[in-house]
Parts: structure tokens; sequence; C-alpha cells
């Protein structure tokens, strides 16, 4: 058996490479695998691969369970991994087992100041802890480089480069145990999310929405004393080798709209490439995070529909990786939450591995019935846990349109009750006196208005038999003056008749106290204007026809000329009045 | 009616806002308005008693109200003299006084003096507040005057009182801007009348009324006799003399004004505004030239200056922009890195902030009545560092934060602003005094500055370990170097610095810290300063 610890990352990763034969008689279906309690606390993610015989390749996942065997030490955890076909009597199987710890690695000492490098210890076994025999076994433990405060060491020891190397070891009773202390330098990255939550929102308009709240701790030694800026900024050996400042995230190609925002604001220090595999986004928290240093942060991004959620057997399924896109980042616990669209029905989730399930309901804006959420909890999330999982739903189209169509009748139904408000009367009783009196006054208020227009057109009769004298004047056609004349007597009489009447109704009302001695003083002058008016052009006509001259002819008018001025005048000004009523 | 509703309504309600209360009616500075208010009163109500009565009842009944009434004024006005007699600022408070006497605030509140917003304004900020405003107005007064009538009249009067009031602190500037629009309103409409109105009347009868024109006004507009004369001496000179009158000259542009706001009979008119059609063009032209250009100013002065939020600086460099965002970097890491229940004590101008971004308690902030309070802050800031440990110690600070400037040159930082923590604590706390801050009456924190300077809190914690930076401590935002360079702190711990040294968070050292064996001798050598503090501040309840 060939055991090799990888200590690069802050994270623990052991692979065990075994060759199993089976030396008894019965053909075995399963192999057990066992791990002491400190350590299966904190296991991860385990995961075999089996093949048989002497050929490499063509290995294939076994799937791995729990167990309990009778007769066994308590301390112990059994996982045992069923082989796809039973092995049988003196057939060798070859089985890789990958292993990943969370909090493997205890910073010791606990607390460090700015300039130390941080160091951590590691407990384990030499020998491989296992439930058989084992002929010959090795361990390698490759370590992140750098210093090697200490290593427990034995016979056959060997420390080449940044890898330490125990073994070979030769026939190995069954659980065997053989303590080893590691105590090196690890100056990687302890980004430990305590808490993260994944909000997917599906839009059916198009748009897969992702928001990430973290919480971010470093999970390293904590800084002892003071942090100076000074030694972190310009002393290259001071400047605090075990924090870090920046966070990587590799996100889906094709995101978009980006951001990067704490409960304060937007954060500016973040980079973004992208290109057409992956868009890579680096995140700078508002300060360096030395160990025990927290901070909380929020990413979200938009992406787009058809890569990530697809259609089949009359169900729809989002197809999306489950855990954080940050880089060699550990979470204490992941809540994702999948808010599908109002109206999705039959939900049903198929994850990798297990996990936490329920639903909730999340109301947003014009949702009814609101948004059915399934939400997924696991404790201690690795990068190994980033895989795919889905989410089958039922969803139909048309409740696409239920929101918009709401908005639609909500503004039809207010503009038709503006409508309807406009064009009935509200007034409670309907023979009260200032009703009556409003009515009337709707009524003066009308004729008024007619009588404004026959009074305008009067004005242009005027206006006409002017342009004729002018005409006159050019031209000395005096019988077409004589027929505008005429015409424009015929229209004054008929204007007379058309007035009369309403000025008969306005006289009536009651409520036209105020308009009456305007409208009268109005209807006299404008009969004195016409009467002068004709009377003018009359004697214009009659002289232009005696052949007069024009000074002569101008003499005569002068004084009409004025007096008519002035009627018009005063016509105008109480027509305006009249108008602003 | 309306108006009485208003005053009576809004007076109400203001006395119901719990910080006003009663000061509504009862101080001095709302006295004037509402004597206004009681005077029209009478008045309408003697012009309704003189409808109701005879004349000749209406004499009787007004010699005996005058009577009773007058009696009854003197007896309230002696009253009133008297209440106001008897309070110190003569029922004045400190804030309107120090409008009234723009010296009142620096003399006796430093606390008030002390807020950028109440000095008083430089020319610059005022031509970046109105910018063009500023030559239309002159123009506005003007022709306010020349028909003056009641509105009128009541603008220009607005327009001085507010320049004046504007004149005393900056932020009054908000006051003089309604009056600054409408009268350059005013100014800009009358100077597009005289255009608009002298392109109107020339251009049908463009060939031979021009000379006429010209024959006929003499003596009548000096304008029109200068441009008409001018145009037929040379006409570019003209062109260019019309537009330099237009843009500031307050002469020339009175004799517009003369023009514009001249009667308006159309028989007169017409001989009046006759300006050359070309120049009225290119009069127009340059007016909405000059808008146009008052509107980029204001969208820029909008865009830049007065939305730039000041808790996120930016500079504009060769290689592009750059963001200074330290002091959100600083309150994020408040909000993170301390206990819930841990108090920061700052200078109060952060106090809104440290509460609003970091979620800490604080000792003071921007809304601290209590002058005591902040005097004591004042105070410690301006202490020796055991004595502002001993008193952060008695307030529960744990974390002191302070801001710097001087690595990249932000002047309104704590060093700036340290006289007046001085000054507000120094009148407070009698031992505090300006005089010990300052070499020859000029404050500086280079080597000649005063020892009790280069050894107060705020010094030491603006400064610590920043001559490492440079080797020589040069200090970017008073642009010399630092008088004392390498200090340990012996109270107080540094926390945290942001990016750029703006905002520094110490902490302070916890007790058992300090060297046991040490105190008794201390005691004894330090009684002498002890007996002086007791001396000093027997209102100072930290000793």
């Amino acid at each position: 058996s060939k055991r090799s610890l990888n200590f690069v990352s802050s994270i623990g990763v052991t692979v065990f490479t075994k060759r199993v034969e089976n030396a008894g008689s019965e053909p075995v279906s399963k192999v057990l695998l066992a791990f002491p309690n400190i350590q299966a606390k904190n296991l991860a993610a385990i995961r075999a691969f089996g093949t048989e015989g002497k050929v490499k390749g063509l290995s294939s996942v076994l799937p791995i369970e729990v167990v309990e065997p009778s007769g066994v030490p308590p301390e112990l955890t059994f996982f045992s991994a069923s082989l796809h076909k039973p092995l049988q009597k003196g057939k060798i199987l070859h089985l890789d087992v990958l292993t990943v710890f969370t909090h493997f690695l205890q910073p010791f000492p606990e607390e460090i100041t700015q300039a130390d490098s941080q160091l951590v210890v590691f407990q384990d076994s030499s020998h491989y802890l296992s439930p058989y025999p084992v002929k010959v076994q090795t361990l390698s433990i490759r370590l992140p480089g750098g210093r090697v405060e200490s290593y427990t060491k034995y016979g056959n020891t060997k420390l080449v480069d940044s890898e330490l190397k125990y073994g070979p070891y030769e026939d190995v009773p069954p659980f065997s145990y053989n303590p080893i202390i590691v105590h090196f330098e690890n100056n990687n990255p302890f980004a430990v999310a305590k808490e993260l939550i994944r909000e997917i929102e599906i839009s059916h308009w198009g748009n897969v929405q992702i928001t990430e709240h973290y919480n971010i701790v470093h999970g390293g030694a904590r800084l002892k004393g003071e942090f100076s800026r000074l030694d972190y900024q310009s002393r290259p050996y001071a400047r605090g080798v075990s924090s870090f400042r920046h966070l990587i995230a590799r996100l889906p190609a094709r995101a978009h709209s980006i951001y990067y925002r704490d409960e304060i604001g937007n954060i500016s220090t973040s980079h973004l490439w992208s290109d057409s595999k992956k868009t890579q986004l680096e995140i700078e928290p508002r300060f360096p995070l030395f160990g025990g240093w927290q901070t909380t942060f929020t990413i979200g991004y938009g992406l787009p529909l058809q890569d990530f959620v697809f259609s089949a057997d009359g169900k729809r399924f989002l197809n999306i990786t489950f855990g954080s896109p940050m880089e060699e980042i550990l979470i204490e616990k992941l809540i994702v939450k999948v808010v599908l669209p109002e109206g999705s029905k039959d939900i049903d989730v198929s994850a990798p591995f297990p996990t936490n399930q329920w639903q909730e309901v999340k109301y947003s804006h014009l949702d009814i019935a609101g948004r059915p959420v399934l939400v997924l909890e696991k404790p201690d999330v690795i990068p190994e846990h980033n895989l795919h999982f889905q989410v089958y739903y039922k969803f139909n189209n048309i409740s696409l349109l239920i929101e918009p169509m709401m908005l639609i009748t909500g503004f039809f139904l207010l503009f038709v009750a503006c409508i309807a408000y406009m064009h009935t009367d509200m007034s409670i009783s309907k023979n009260s006196p200032s009703y009556l009196a409003k009515l009337q006054w709707d009524e003066v208020q009308a004729t008024v208005q007619q009588i404004q227009g026959i009074f305008h057109q009067c004005l242009a009769v005027h206006d006409k038999l002017e342009t004729s004298l002018h005409d006159l004047s050019r031209t000395g056609d005096a019988k077409s003056c004589k027929a505008a004349r005429k015409a424009a007597d015929a229209q004054f009489k008929e204007l007379a008749k058309e007035l009369k009447p309403l000025l008969l109704s306005v006289q009536s009302s009651p409520q036209s106290y105020q308009i009456w001695p305007k409208l009268d003083d109005l209807v006299a002058k404008e009969r004195e204007l016409q009467d002068k008016l004709m009377a003018r052009h009359a004697t214009v006509v009659d002289s232009v026809e005696k052949k007069q001259r024009g000074q002569d002819i101008e003499n005569r008018i002068s004084s009409q000329q004025q007096k008519i001025a002035a009627l018009r005048q005063e016509v105008e000004s109480l027509l305006e009045y009249l108008s602003e009523i | 009616m309306i108006s009485t509703m208003q005053v009576v309504l809004g007076t109400l309600l203001a006395a119901l806002v719990p910080v006003v209360g009663f000061n509504a009616v009862l101080t001095s500075e709302h006295f004037a308005s509402f004597l206004v208010f009681i005077i029209l009163h009478v008045v309408a109500l003697v012009y309704y008693i003189k409808g109701l009565l005879t004349p000749r009842l209406f004499k009787v009944a007004m010699t005996f109200v005058l009577t009773v009434g007058l009696a009854l004024c003197l007896a309230v006005v002696a009253i009133l003299a008297a209440l106001v007699a008897s309070s110190p600022t003569k029922g004045w408070s400190g804030r309107s006084l120090s409008l009234l006497d723009p010296t009142y605030a620096s003399k006796y509140i430093p606390i008030i003096a002390s807020v950028s917003e109440h000095q008083p304004p430089t020319w610059p900020s005022y031509f970046m507040a109105i910018n063009v405003l500023a030559f239309l107005v002159p123009a506005g007064i003007i022709s306010c005057f020349l028909p003056l009538s009641d509105a009128s009249s009541f603008l220009v009067l607005y327009l001085v009182t507010s320049v004046y009031f504007s004149g005393v602190m900056v932020r009054l500037m908000l006051v003089l801007a309604p009056a600054v629009c409408i009268l350059s309103g005013i100014a800009l409409s009358e100077a597009f009348n005289v255009l608009t109105r002298s392109m109107k009347f020339q251009r049908p009868i463009s060939d031979d009324t021009l000379p006429t024109a010209g024959d006929s006004t003499p003596g009548s507009s000096s304008t029109a006799t200068i441009t008409t004369s001018t145009k037929n001496a040379n006409i570019k000179k003209e062109k260019m003399g019309t537009i330099s009158k237009e843009r500031s000259s307050k002469k020339s542009r009175k004799e517009t004004e003369l023009v514009g706001s001249s009667p308006v009979r159309p028989e007169k008119e017409e001989k009046l505004c006759v300006l050359p059609s070309e120049a009225s063009a290119m009069g127009i032209l340059f007016l909405i030239m000059l808008c146009g250009l008052y509107v980029i100013h204001c969208v820029w002065a909008a865009a830049e200056a007065y939305s730039a939020p000041s808790i996120v600086l930016t500079s504009r460099s060769h290689d592009g922009l750059h963001v200074y965002d330290d002091f959100r970097e600083s309150y994020a890491w408040l909000r993170h890195n301390t206990e819930v229940d841990d108090k920061v004590a700052s200078w109060w101008d952060y106090g809104y902030q440290t509460t609003a971004m970091a979620n800490r308690t604080v000792i003071v902030d921007n809304n601290t009545w209590n002058n005591t309070h902040i005097a004591t802050v004042g105070t410690a800031m301006s202490s020796p560092e055991k004595g502002a440990w001993e008193i952060f110690n008695s307030l529960d600070v744990k974390y002191v934060l302070v801001v710097f400037g001087g690595l990249i040159g932000y002047p309104s930082d704590d060093i700036n602003k340290f006289l007046w923590m001085v000054r507000i604590g120094g009148g407070e706390f009698p031992h505090i005094k300006e005089q010990d801050y300052l070499r020859d009456g000029n404050y500086r924190v280079d080597a000649q500055g005063t020892p009790t300077m280069l050894n107060c809190l705020m010094y030491k914690l603006c400064y610590y370990r920043f001559a490492e930076t440079d080797g020589k401590g040069f200090d970017r935002a008073r642009r010399y170097e630092i008088g004392r360079k390498h200090f340990k702190l012996t109270h107080f711990e540094e926390v945290f610095t942001t990016q750029h040294w703006m905002v520094r968070i110490y902490k302070l050292k916890p007790q058992k810290n300090r060297v046991r064996g040490k105190l008794k001798l201390k005691l004894k050598s330090s009684s002498k300063t002890s007996l002086m503090r007791k001396g000093a501040g027997k209102k100072n309840p930290w000793q």
C-alpha cells in the first residue's frame, strides 16, 4: 500500500493506492477502510476508484458507505467500499482512495506576530490504519516547501526536498498505529468561509442570477500584537507572509453584470479577465486578512439562461455547480438556495452527495403565490465538492406573462376608473341651490362662448371691409367694393339674428348678473362700430366715385377713423374680459 | 388669510419638533417676524372696524383704543425688554448672533467656529458656486431699479441680505442661490428683450430706415448713438466692442439695461432700441453661448464637486483615476474585527460615519450637544499619552481613531483640525492652554513645534513610525519635515492603518501591561504634576 499526503494547500488531501489481494477462500465484495474518529470528524470527502487486475487505467468509482462492523474498537470509523463484482480468491484489486480532510493542520504556535511565518503541526500514523494485514507500505508527505521545524524520526525516514518519506514497512499487522508529528511552515492562505449563502435565481426571461454572500475568516494562526502598515508595505521580511489580500473566483464563461460589494457599498479593488472559456474575477477585500481577521462581502453575477437550464421529458432542469467559484477556500457551512420562478411545480433535486434539503417561499415584486425556493445545506465544503447538481421542475411558459398582464390590467382599470370618475356626477343632493347655480353657470358660460364666437366673426367681417377699402385705394374698383359692403351687411344681419336668442337666454339666466352689463355694453359698442364702419366705407366709396383726391378723402374720414379705432379697442378689450371669465 | 394660516400652522408644526419646541416663539430671533404678523393683523382689524362704524363713532373708538392700546403696548414692551435683558445673550442664541457678528463664534463658541462650513467663503468658492451669474447679478440689480416696483425692491433687499449672510459662512451660499438665480434671470430676460426687439424692428425696413434711425436718435439713447456711429466707422470693431461689452463690463451692461427697460410705448420703442441687427445677433449668440457654458459648468459641478462623496476620495494622475477608499477600509475593519460593544473614540467629525459604517459605539458624534463631552475628547487628544489613556479608559474606550493625511497630502486631517480640539478642550478644562501648542502664534508640527505639541496624543498617534516611511518624515499635507521623528508608544498600540495611512486605529493597552513595581515610585515623583492637575481641573472628573 502506498499513501501520499499533500499539504501544499491549506486543506489536507490524502491519496492511498492499495493493492488488495484476496487471501481468503470466499469471494470478497467489500473492502473496509478505517479512520480514527478524530480524523473522520473532519473528513470532507472520500472517493474510491477500483481497478481489477494488473492493468492500470479503466478505473471505476466505487460506492462508499459508513458501516459499523462488530468487534472493532469504538474509536474507529469504518467506511466500506463495495466492489462492482466480488473479488475472487487470489485475485488482485488496485484500489485508489482519495480523502480530503479539513482542519487537518493545526497552527502551532496558535498566535504569531506580523513578522512570523505560520507554522502548522500535523499528527498521523506512519502506518496505514488498516483492518487487514499489510505486506508492504510506504508513506510520503508532500510539504509546501519552506522550513520544516521537526518531524518524528524512525529508522527509514527521509526528507528529500519538500517530500517526507516513511517506509517501506513490511508485514504490518492489522490496526497497527505508529504516531508521527510533523511541524512545518505553511503560509498558504487559510481562507475559511464561516458561512456562504449562494442564491441562484432563475428567470425564464433569460437570466440566471447568482448572488453569493461570503463571511470569510483567516483560519490560520491568530495575529498577535500590532499590525503595522509600514512593515506590511515596505519590509519584505516582516510583511506578514501568512496573510492574504486577494481571492480568485473562476466564474463560468459569459458571466455578466458582475458586482462586488459589502454592506457599506461597492468595493473598488477587483479585477476581471474574461475569455471565451472562463471569466476570472480577482477580488481584494477592503483590508488584507491576517490570522483571525474576518470580513464579509457579496459578489453577484448573471449567467445566460440557455447555458444552465435545459429541458428534458417535459421537465426543465437546472444544471449548475454546487460549491463556490473561489479557489482554495474551505466553506464551513454552505447554503445553496435555488429560487425557481413563480408557478414551478414538481421540484426534485439530484445532488452527487448527501445534503440537508428543505423548501421555502420567497416573495419578490408582483408575486402572489411566491417563488418556491429549494434550500440545500452542507457543512465542510471543499473545492472537490464543486460538482454539478440538478434541480428538476415543471414550469409553464404562460406563467411568464402573468406579471406583465397584471400590470396591464392594473393600469387599464386605473384609467377606466379615471374615465368613469370624469363622466359621473358625484354630487350628493341634486337640487341644492349651489348645485343648481353651478349648472346654470355652466350654461351661461357655454352661451357666452358662443356669443364670443359670433363677435369674432363680426370682427373678421370688419377686417374684410378694411381690406376691400385697401383694394379700392390700389385698384380704384368701386363696384367690387360695393359688393363687399353688401355682403358684409348681409352677414351682419345674419349674425345679429343668431345673436338674439343667445343674448335672451343669457339675460334670463339668474347667474348672468355679472356678465350681462358687459355683454350689453359689448353689443351696443359693436352695433355702433358696425354703423361707423359702414358709414366710412360708404363715404370712401362715394368720394372715389366722384374722383376726389386722396388727401381730401383722408380729411373727410379722419374723424371717423379715430372713433372707429377707439371703438375697436373697446370691443376687443371687452371680448378679452369675457374670455377671461 | 392664507398667510395667517401658514404662519400659525407653521409655528405650531415647528414647535412639535422636539429639538425646536417652544424656541419657535420664545427666542428673540423670531420676534421681528411675529411683530410684522401682529401689525398686519392690527391694520386689518382697523380697516374692518372702520367699515362697521360711522365716521364719528370710529373717531371716538380710535382715540379710546389708541390710549388703551398704547398703555398696554408699553407695558408689554417693558416686560419683554426686562425678560430679554435678563438673559446673557439678550435672548439671541449663539448661532444667530454668530450670523450677525461674524467674529462672535470664534470669540465665544469655538465649537461652532470649528465647522468648516461655518467659515467665511473665499472668492473662488463664490465663482465655483454661481459662476457666470456673478456677472449677471449686477445687471439684474440695475434692471430692478429702472422701474422700481414693490416686487423689484423686495428682490434687491433679498439679494443684499443674502449676500451678507453668505459672506458670513459658506453654508449660507444656499440662501444666496435663489436670489442670484432670480436676479440673473431678470438680467438675461432684459438683455434678450433688447436684442430681439432691435432685430425685430430692423428686419422689414432694412434699406432706408437705418440711417434715419441713426438721425432720429441723437441724445435719446447713448448705446444707439454709439453703435450706429461706430457702425459707419468700422463694422468689425463695433462687433468686437459689443461682444466685450456683453461679456463683463458693468458699465456697458448698464447702458444695454438702460435701453432694455425703456418705457414700453411702441412709438418710442422703435426709436430707442435700435442696435444694429448684426450686433444684436452676435449678442444673442453670445448670451446663448454663455448660458450653454453655464449649463456645462453646473453639470460638472453637480457631478464632480457636489456629488463626490467625501468618504471616497479620488485623484486623477497621468496613469488614470486613483481611488482612496481608506475611510471605508478602516470602518469595515472595525466592523468585522472588533467586539460588538467596543467603543471608539475619534474627533466628532467621524462620529456618524463610525456609527453607520463600522456599527460601533462612539464617544462623540456630529449631533453631540453636550459641549463638555466634545471638550473631553479634545482634552484627551491634546494631553500626553498617559493622561489621554486615563481619560479614554474612564470613558471605557477600546479604540482610538485618527485621520492622518501626511502620507498622501490630504489636507483636512486631524492634525489640521487639532487646534480646534485644543480650543474646545481648553474652553472646558483650563489646564489645556492654546499658547502651549503655538510657537509665536504659529501652529506647526515641525522642529519649531512646542514640546507640548510634539508630546500630545494626537501628534503621536498620527506620526507613529511615520518617519520610517521615507527616512525623513516629510509631511505632504503640511509640506515640511515633522518635528519629532522616532518615538515609542507606551499606552497605545497600533492595530490597523489603512492603505494610504489616512485612518489609523490604535488600541488602548490593557492595564496589566504597566509595570506595577514602578507605580509607587512614580506616584511620589509625579506628585508635583498631580498637584498641578488638582489645582487646574477641579471640574475635571478624570482626576
